[in-house]
């Protein structure tokens, strides 16, 4: 059962990029592209989610991602409720489901939610009224729909088009819901090659049937890649029995000027943030030419605002 | 209480029997098969034509307790799903609230059973106490207890000097030991196959080499002490083919497999439907079809349950954080003729790994439809078309992955003793 | 069934006529997607205005988001000039109840703050829900609540109007 979909094919959560067809997706770049000269006027907001309840839902902790759906939620009007439910209910024995009944009768229309457990989201989806929407904003090691949408239009805006492109994706595969949703996107939209470039012990079982190539020598990975786009490294996986050290990390995957010159010319550098300085990337590549990992910060507002308005425009 | 049982076909694995005729029963034991014993007047006569009858459903892997309710509670309930299943003689694991590591306790649940007048109980005591892995239980005070065999339930196993020392003391006494093979250190924090669909799905992995490590430690070991060890709910191919080979070898071990393991995959998990958050977990399809394989030449022995009931509160959280099992004592029948149907097995076969195998490997006399026996017997329509859902299941767990679905075969009629104990449509009436 | 009524080239060389005498170099025109657009951009160009052309689509101004939600694609709004004490003419296709007049003045008073805002369209065919009304029109025809009029464009750019009878939807 794909919850995210309406019979008609329309999308009524985003809960992950599995199985979104291409034409929603690019609706979605669309979109936000069209609300990128909002986010530059002088008055930054549109009307469109006027009187609209929005519930950011975080079970665990991430400022970054939070403000940025904030910010999208307030410059379509929308009011925004934050809810850090580690330090809440949760804490007092209160099961999801009960949370989400109890914010549900508070009238909210859509829920972002961030969950450490892989699928929390579409436990919720399954459970909320229909009128609710739920946007996943990152759950476990599974899934970060709108990290990769942004994404996308960020290779979108500097690439024209996904056709042809050979993609590069370094770190920690294994934990990372950033690089599921991106490998999802992008053999949808059809690049011509992902490659995951890790350790072993960063690879998960079975990686190559997502549809990606296998790397675990970064000179070989990185040849002839138009996009190269780094993981962070979580601070508890630095050391220990998935590396020895994040210095030994840097010295084999590190993206330094070196290893970006085996790249193609005009390839581009991403990275989800916040970055490593020194650990999956040197200094001067993140802040040189090559690097668009700020644009990409903008382009998530943008990215934002376009799903919570696709989502709360459907005909319920 | 005179019984006749008129017409059905009678499928009994112990004579190898399978033709259809009346069977005749005097209180509690079977007087007659075919012919009516002299002077026979029946109470009552069950029509079974169409039917069929065998001994007793076994089943060696049914709880009779939920997740962190005390099996005292839930006991008479739990019997009764049994019934429901056709199962008469069922094998309970130790590890329900409390844990079955002391004398007292199993008595205590033998005794409930008993009183109640249902299913019958056969409990499996703890290999460790409290099934830490570390200090042997009382084996023999509890095989003094009733206790049929010992196990780690679903638990960690013990490290190898502790197994090693369980299984010398269990072959100084001939007791059976049952073990669930999960290398621990390798299994602990996951909860699906690991593969391309935990991979997908970002949940954690068990690998297959959490198995099969296990498997070879203990089959060296019970090689090693002569013990009898019978290996719980194998998941994977490799397991299957270190079995196969370690019988080839003339190792005295036995295995069975769950009902789930034996129908479903990784990839039916879907969206992260809890209900498909089992122990072991679902592996891939080449694993299911390895299994049915051993299923067919007797590497595997038996077909379990693997009966859990687990609360809806404790199925409806994040996938990870689901109690694993499912209620499915129910569907052993219907589930094992789907298996026969699909490997082209006869319905004697089917029957065999449902009745005369578990009772050997539990060790306990096998029932038979033939005279003198006691009248244990399961009366099933092996065509009926049902659908599995919250009101059929008597259990009080309605959590299986099978829910919703079509299943074909039904019990109707469970006797247990000479005694009508299961009889939803009245047949009997 | 179709009908091809009025013709709105000979509109449009009314309201050009009307809108030059009122417009000056300090005049930015601003088109309203998608047949206002294009009725702008012939205008601004016949007029020769100084000021760039400017363009925005209402989507996100709509007061029936809620019901319709919205349309797959959204044409970015541009705005190139600086709104504030501007005087800025407004061009539509079609005037009927004044609910995209109102919100494109929304939108454009979120670019800043201008002197004044004129309203000029091809076509009002009357039905205003809402106070609003029009400087120039290139003419008026009255059509009944199940008609539907649309501007098409030819691809040697020649305006013609199509009108359509059928269930409101």
């Amino acid at each position: 059962m794909n919850l995210q979909l309406s019979r008609t094919g329309e999308m009524r959560h985003l809960l992950t990029i599995e199985g979104l067809p291409k034409q929603v997706i690019y609706d979605v770049l669309d979109a936000a592209e069209s609300f990128m000269p909002v986010t530059k006027r002088d008055v930054k907001k549109v009307p469109l989610l006027r009187g609209k309840t929005i519930f950011n839902l975080f079970f665990e902790s991430s400022t970054r991602t939070r403000t940025t759906f904030e910010i999208a939620a307030k410059r379509l009007s929308a009011d925004v409720i934050n809810i850090n439910v580690g330090t809440s209910a949760v804490a007092k024995g209160e099961s999801l489901l009960d949370t989400i009944a109890n914010l549900s009768a508070m009238n909210a229309d859509m829920f972002v939610v961030r969950h450490g457990q892989s699928g929390a989201p579409h436990l919720i989806a399954k459970y909320v009224p229909p009128h609710i929407n739920v946007i996943n904003a990152g759950d476990g090691s599974h899934a970060h729909p709108t990290q990769a949408l942004l994404d996308m239009y960020t290779i979108r805006y500097f690439k024209k088009k996904f056709e042809g492109l050979r993609v590069a994706i370094v770190g920690d595969i294994s934990h990372s819901r950033v690089a599921r949703s991106q490998i999802h996107a992008l053999t949808t939209l059809g690049a011509s090659e992902v490659r995951v470039i890790a350790p072993k012990t960063l690879l998960p079982a079975n990686v190559e049937n997502l549809g990606v190539s296998v790397y675990n020598d970064i000179a070989l990975g990185l040849q002839e890649v138009d996009v190269i786009i780094m993981l962070r490294l979580q601070r508890e996986r630095m050391s220990g029995v998935n590396l020895p050290s994040s210095q030994e990390f840097y010295s084999a995957y590190g993206l330094t000027q070196k290893r970006l010159s085996l790249a193609k010319s005009d390839a581009i550098v991403m990275h989800p943030g916040p970055i490593n300085r020194g650990v999956e990337i040197e200094s001067l590549v993140a802040d040189g030419r090559s690097s668009v990992i700020l644009p990409q910060v903008t382009f998530g507002i943008a990215i934002r605002m376009a799903v919570m308005s696709i989502l709360a425009g459907q005909a319920k | 209480m005179k019984i006749c049982i008129k017409g059905g076909r009678v499928i009994d694995p112990e004579s190898d029997g399978d033709k259809v005729q009346d069977v005749f029963i005097s209180d509690s034991i079977i007087v007659g098969i075919g012919q009516s014993p002299r002077g026979f007047m029946a109470d009552k006569i069950i029509n079974a034509s169409r039917l069929a009858i065998c001994p007793g459903l076994v089943d060696v892997s049914v709880r009779v307790g939920g997740h962190g309710s005390e099996f005292k509670t839930t006991l008479e309930q739990e019997l009764r799903s049994a019934l429901a299943g056709g199962v008469t003689k069922l094998g309970c694991p130790p590890d329900t609230t409390p844990v079955l590591d002391q004398p007292g306790l199993v008595t205590m649940l033998r005794e409930r059973a008993t009183a109640l007048n249902s299913a019958k109980i056969f409990p499996i005591g703890a290999m460790t106490q409290s099934l830490s892995g570390k200090l042997l239980a009382e084996m023999a005070a509890l095989s003094d207890a009733g206790c049929v065999a010992f196990s780690q339930g679903d638990g960690v196993l013990p490290d190898a000097a502790v197994l090693k020392k369980a299984m010398e003391y269990a072959a100084t006494f001939s007791f059976r030991i049952f073990l669930r093979p999960q290398e621990r250190s390798l299994g602990n924090r996951g909860i699906a196959h690991e593969g391309s669909v935990s991979t997908r799905l970002g949940l954690p992995g068990v690998p297959v080499i959490a198995e099969t490590l296990a498997v070879s430690n203990i089959l060296m070991l019970a090689k090693e002490t002569g013990a009898m060890v019978h290996l719980s709910k194998l998941s994977s191919y490799a397991a299957v083919e270190l079995v196969r080979n370690a019988k080839q070898d003339g190792v005295d071990v036995t295995s069975d497999v769950s009902v789930h393991n034996l129908h479903l995959c990784d990839i039916d998990i879907g969206y992260f439907d809890t209900n498909f958050n089992l122990c072991p977990p679902l592996r891939a399809s080449r694993d299911k079809d390895a299994l049915r394989e051993g299923l067919r030449d007797d590497t595997v022995n038996l077909i379990c349950s693997d009966h859990y009931p687990v609360s809806q509160d404790q199925k409806n959280v994040p996938f990870a954080e689901a109690i694993p099992g499912a209620s499915s004592v129910e569907l052993l029948l219907p589930l094992t003729l789907q298996w026969a149907r699909e490997e082209g097995q006869t319905l004697l076969k089917a029957v065999t790994q449902i009745t005369s195998n578990p009772s050997h490997v539990l060790g306990i006399s096998p029932s038979s439809i033939s005279i003198g026996e006691v009248a244990d017997l399961c009366i099933f329509d092996p065509e009926h078309p049902w659908i599995v859902s919250d009101k059929s299941l008597v259990s009080a767990g309605k959590n299986t992955p099978f829910i919703n679905k079509e299943l074909v075969g039904r019990v109707l009629c469970t006797i247990v003793e000479g005694r009508i104990a299961y009889d939803p449509d009245e047949i009997c009436a | 069934m179709s009908k091809a009524f009025p013709k709105a080239e000979d509109l449009f060389l009314c309201l050009k006529d009307a809108v030059r005498e009122q417009v000056s170099d300090q005049t930015a025109m601003v088109g309203i997607h998608t047949g206002g657009a294009w009725v702008a951009k012939r205008l601004h160009k016949v007029l020769g205005l100084n000021l760039p052309l400017g363009e925005i689509d209402v989507s996100f101004y709509r007061d029936d988001f809620a019901q319709r939600g919205l349309k797959s694609r959204v044409q970015p709004s541009s705005i190139e000039f600086e709104v504030n004490d501007r005087e800025i003419l407004l061009i539509d296709d079609v005037l009927y109840s004044g609910r995209t007049i109102r919100a494109a003045m929304n939108e454009i008073f979120d670019h800043g703050r201008p002197k004044k805002v004129m309203l000029g369209v091809l076509l009002d065919r009357g039905g205003r829900q809402l106070p609003i009304d029009a400087n120039f029109v290139g003419g008026k025809v009255y059509l009944k609540e199940v008609e539907r009029i649309a501007l098409t464009k030819s691809d040697d750019e020649l305006f013609e109007f199509v009108i359509r009878s059928g269930v409101e939807t």
